[in-house]
């Protein structure tokens, strides 16, 4: 698994859609913190990193899909996929390297805002006046949500051999999951229903971590959801078999 | 070190690319596997190497099966595959170090074992490219390297001269005959010649179906027909050949005559009739009991009868 691990996070740092979709993910948060006027924390006068974690889903939900475009729709269309079979590799080894250095890579893009953090902390009214466990919070929250995107962008790639195709799939399909039933569960037909439909969606768990408040319920909602978008990435790789 | 295949099929969708095939390739040999284009020999071998997945039967190498113990046959099993995929963007040595630590080689071994493949395979010269600049037959060679980086004992190469010029042809043939001594080698390809040169057993396949499985010496004696073509340089008349007893003539054009029979002696038969008759030869060639002939005859035979 580590042989695939270092391979995938090289490849990551030696192409240039992992640098693309890193500067684009950090100026999108950055414009967004600091300057676009409806949602900069300057003009809001609070000090706090909400706006990271409010809007920063919809941005890591196109990072995500890019890094994760290629991991087996370009294995499969130049024939590589059959070189990672016939080595000695499980072929859980070969997902999860896949998936853990994809999450690095998003660890990766997620650092630098450490710096948002630093700067709001200064600019703090006294200095150092902001919820620190709240944004520690958030962050568990967007590595969670990472998490359930990379398991839906590899799984959307695991089903086709092109990128774009996989790109448009699994944007769409995490943004669906994200914002989709929460925005369903509104609609005024599902009664009491709309409760449970609401928690289907990934929002509802991840407004409760953003919180601070960690309840195991959230932690196995995102848990599970990563796995299972795993496992049916396995089962559609081998099924191809 | 063996490689058995036992009833091994495999269905995509409602056709069945190799329909219970079962034939045993034995140590210090090359097999030679033959077989059209679509006849399931790349199915066959993907299923050996353990890419695809048998729909039923089962493949043995030494007694370990692929379907129980994927990873121990595939940590003894070299491939080469049709289409030579790898990652384009390494280079040379950092493709071939990526495929040491697949083999669970430890970092001074495999740095070791990277330059013997270097070495054995003349990749020399190239050794500090990237994959997508090198040439086709370099390329071939990085997957040779590939294939016997785990120092396998049984080596699986599908068409593994395809697209090579003739003076590459020559040297992967040769590390082929080098590093098959000790080892088992299954060799899939198109060009006849090649089998002749290098294998001493023998399996053909049509239609997923085995229709040879033999020793080449024993193939040729097979199928016995003798067939001579012969070119004169001047137009000659058809009543010559007719006493020929036993020889089916077949004009091609004026200037050129192909002669068959069961016949042994059939080239010198013709021969002894040309120089009685004094007959303006140009050329005479042997082109009956060929390999190519017999592998015409079945695997387009069977296309007939189907």
């Amino acid at each position: 698994m580590m042989t695939i691990f270092t391979k995938e996070f090289n490849d990551f740092l030696n192409s240039l859609i992992g640098y693309v979709a890193i500067s684009v993910f950090l100026t999108g948060v950055g414009l967004i913190m600091w300057l676009f006027p409806d949602t900069n924390v300057l003009d809001y006068g609070y000090a706090t990193l909400e706006p990271v974690f409010t809007v920063g889903p919809y941005l890591l939900l196109f990072l995500v899909a890019a890094i994760t475009m290629k991991s087996f729709a370009e294995e499969k269309r130049s024939g590589t996929l059959e070189l990672l079979y016939t080595l000695p590799f499980h072929t859980l080894d070969i997902l999860l390297g896949k998936y853990l250095a994809a999450l690095s890579l998003v660890m990766v893009a997620l650092v630098p805002t450490l710096l948002y953090y630093v700067s709001i902390y200064q600019l703090g009214n006294p200095t150092g006046n902001l919820d620190a466990s709240g944004i520690l919070g958030s962050y568990l929250g967007v590595l969670l949500l990472s998490s359930v995107f990379i398991a839906i962008g590899m799984f959307c790639s695991a089903l086709t051999e092109n990128q774009i195709v996989s790109f448009v799939l699994s944007a769409f399909l995490s943004f669906l999951i994200y914002q989709g039933f929460e925005a369903i569960a509104t609609i005024d037909v599902w009664g009491s229903w709309s409760y449970y439909l609401e928690q289907l969606g990934i929002m509802f768990h991840y407004e409760n971590i953003s919180r601070g408040v960690l309840d195991a319920k959230d932690f196995a909602y995102f848990i599970g959801t990563s796995f299972l978008f795993l496992l049916m990435t396995l089962l559609t790789l081998e099924s191809k078999r | 070190m063996s490689v058995r295949i036992a009833q091994l099929s495999k269905k995509f969708g409602s056709q069945k690319a190799v329909n219970e095939i079962s034939f045993e390739a034995k140590k210090g040999k090359i097999l030679g596997f033959l077989g059209p284009n679509g006849a399931g020999k790349s199915t066959t071998m993907k299923m050996a190497t353990g890419y695809l997945f048998p729909t039923s039967g089962d493949v043995w190498v030494d007694d370990v099966s692929v379907t129980q113990a994927p990873l121990a046959v595939k940590q003894n099993v070299g491939y080469l595959p049709e289409h030579n995929p790898m990652y384009l963007d390494m280079y040379v040595r950092e493709f071939l170090l990526f495929i040491g630590k697949a083999y669970r080689l430890s970092t001074i071994d495999r740095k070791q074992r990277v330059e013997e493949l270097i070495a054995i395979c003349g990749l020399k010269v190239e050794q500090h490219k990237k994959l997508h600049m090198l040439s086709k037959g370099y390329r071939q060679r990085v997957g040779l390297a590939k294939a016997l980086m785990g120092d396998p004992s049984v080596l699986i190469l599908d068409e593994p001269t395809s697209g090579l010029d003739p003076n590459q042809l020559i040297e992967v043939r040769k590390v082929i005959k080098d590093i098959s001594q000790e080892k088992t080698v299954i060799l899939s390809t198109h060009i006849m010649q090649e089998v002749e040169a290098l294998c001493e057993d023998v399996v053909i396949i049509n239609r997923g179906e085995i229709v040879a499985d033999k020793p080449i010496s024993e193939l040729k004696k097979q199928t016995g027909t003798r067939r001579v073509r012969v070119t004169f340089e001047r137009p000659v008349m058809e009543d010559s050949f007719d006493s020929l007893r036993e020889v089916q003539t077949e004009k091609i054009s004026d200037t050129e005559w192909v002669f068959s029979s069961g016949e042994d002696q059939l080239r010198n038969q013709v021969l002894t009739l040309i120089t009685t008759q004094q007959l303006p030869l140009s050329t005479i060639q042997d082109v009956g009991g060929s390999l190519e002939e017999i592998f015409y005859d079945l695997t387009q035979s069977k296309e007939v009868k189907s």
